[in-house]
């Protein structure tokens, strides 16, 4: 028998942006097992609902992951509003989806080029933040802040975008369109990337399943689930088609994220067509009483947030859910028999992301 | 600037932050804000590193990474703390698991606010620490030299 011995992979890696450790089970190049270990960005903020108004929460709950803030934020206003059976105006609901398909580019756009940075490619990881920045300016200038929005609160959202700023937005689109059209041919047709991501980490569609794998970890296996399909916001009212594809190889996860980004774009030229004049928010009297799961779709796959009042301004529970959490076993899945040098690519194509997971 | 002729390198890690400031650090890195221009390269090693950015407050189980990291960086090395979190704790100062900003367990020797803390103040946060490191160096060589002399010595 072939002696194995154990690397350490991270937390402090040149690969990883955030840490996350992996002990590495190794027969020579081979990995033979992953055993995972978390908590380095463990903060415990769930508790802190028993300190913090509920209407002052939405600060801390969107400052779950600086990736995906607004969702999270939005999660959890949309949670409250259901407990508290307020209805939220239209024009809030179109544009908090806005928002939220904005965050889906950015974070999709962020880990293009981390994942291409993971192969090598740093032209193409520059090539993708670029673009990504014209992303953060549209964040600026509709809510003021590049990563930390803090444009939504419970009972609408805080910030009105001017429709002829919105028709400015859909023009902008149009050109940030060409270039993601450039830089996903590279993706999805250049050799080298090919070679390194073909039949790389491949998750068959049962295990994907079983595993309970979500977002696109589970779409490129070819398990066909999107929470934006549940119509929350204003996702009923829009055309969402679920782009998956077969092999569960980092090209199928590669590709869905690159379909997605002109999806994402199209529900935001949609959301402006459509968005109604109106309010954007009303009034919030009472406390919330009772619980309510909610789940939406975040970049990285379904996100939960369980919230539970009891008629106080303080919260009792908030429990999150995380996607990268439920994507790791399906991880260590992929990792059982790839050889050491395609690790960085295969933990960079769940797209982890770990301040989320550790809360 | 002619302490950019040296060309400072840079080992980042992630304390318990929401991550908001570590991608803004990479932002710093790209084109649009691109430090490299400057000679400042991100590296993944700690023994290759001048300035040791951190971004997020430290934990149990963090802190001993954290002062890993800085132990292993050669001399002269400064710190930078990116981001609120990193000062004192920011928004979850008061969760259960959050001991403070990282000067709890390594010194700081410039702070950066923000939360997250913008790509802009990032760059002048580390241009500031290149000064400190400038000086740093300085007062080593000096050290050095007085050291080399004998005491006492006529000559």
């Amino acid at each position: 028998m072939t002696k194995q011995i154990i690397v350490p992979f991270g937390p402090q890696h040149p690969v990883l942006p955030e840490p996350i450790h992996l002990d590495l089970v190794l027969e020579d190049e081979r990995v033979v097992d992953a055993i995972p270990s978390i908590g380095y960005i463990h903060r415990g903020f769930e508790k802190l609902v028993e300190k913090r108004e509920f209407t002052e929460y939405v600060y801390i709950a969107e400052r779950t992951c600086g990736i995906c803030s607004f969702i999270h934020g939005a999660t959890y206003c949309q949670g409250i509003e259901q407990i508290m059976n307020i209805e939220v105006p239209e024009r809030a609901d179109y544009l908090r989806t806005i928002w939220s398909e904005y965050s889906r580019l950015h974070s999709h756009l962020l880990w293009l080029g981390c994942f291409a940075d993971s192969f090598g490619f740093e032209n193409l990881f520059m090539a993708a933040w670029r673009i990504r920045e014209r992303i953060l300016d549209v964040f600026e200038q509709t809510t003021g802040g590049r990563v930390i929005q803090g444009s939504c609160k419970i009972g609408g959202v805080r910030r009105d975008i001017a429709n002829d700023k919105l028709t400015g937005m859909s023009r902008d689109l149009d050109s940030i369109q060409k270039e993601i059209e450039e830089l996903t041919t590279v993706f999805l047709n250049d050799d080298t990337v090919r070679h390194r991501t073909r039949n790389i980490g491949v998750l068959s569609r049962d295990d994907a399943y079983h595993l309970g794998a979500v977002g696109p970890t589970a779409r490129g296996s070819g398990v066909a689930i999107d929470l934006r399909k549940t119509g929350y916001g204003a996702y009923d009212r829009l055309n969402v088609p679920v782009i998956t594809d077969s092999c569960g190889d980092c090209y199928s996860r590669c590709y869905v994220r690159c379909k997605e980004l002109f999806t994402s774009i199209d529900l935001i030229q949609q959301a402006i067509t459509e968005i109604p004049d109106g309010p954007i928010d009303v009034k919030v009297t009472g406390s919330p009483n009772g619980e309510y799961f909610m789940r939406a779709e975040q970049p990285r796959g379904e996100l939960v947030h369980y919230l539970k009042g009891n008629g106080t301004k303080f919260l009792v529970r908030s429990r999150i859910r995380t996607p990268t959490l439920t994507n790791i076993p399906p991880l260590v899945k992929m990792l059982q028999g790839c050889e050491l040098a395609d690790v960085p690519v295969i933990v960079l194509s769940i797209d982890p992301c770990i301040s989320c997971t550790e809360r | 600037m002619t302490y950019l002729a040296k060309s400072p390198w840079i080992v980042h890690y992630d304390g318990s932050s929401c991550n908001g400031c570590d991608i803004e650090v990479l932002a710093a890195l790209t084109p649009i804000y691109d430090v490299e221009r400057f000679g400042i390269v991100n590296t993944g090693n700690p023994k290759h590193a001048d300035i040791f950015l951190v971004t997020g407050s430290v934990n149990e189980k963090n802190r001993e990474i954290v002062k890993n990291t800085y132990d292993q960086m050669p001399e002269p090395k400064v710190v930078v703390a990116i981001g609120i979190c990193a000062a004192t704790g920011g928004i979850f100062r008061e969760c259960y698991n959050v001991m403070g900003g990282i000067d709890k367990v390594i010194p700081v020797d410039v702070y950066v606010p923000g939360c997250a803390a913008r790509p802009e103040s990032i760059i002048d946060g580390v241009v500031q620490a290149l000064g400190i490191l400038e000086a740093k160096r300085k007062a080593m060589n000096e050290n050095a030299g007085a050291a080399a002399k004998p005491a006492g010595d006529a000559r």
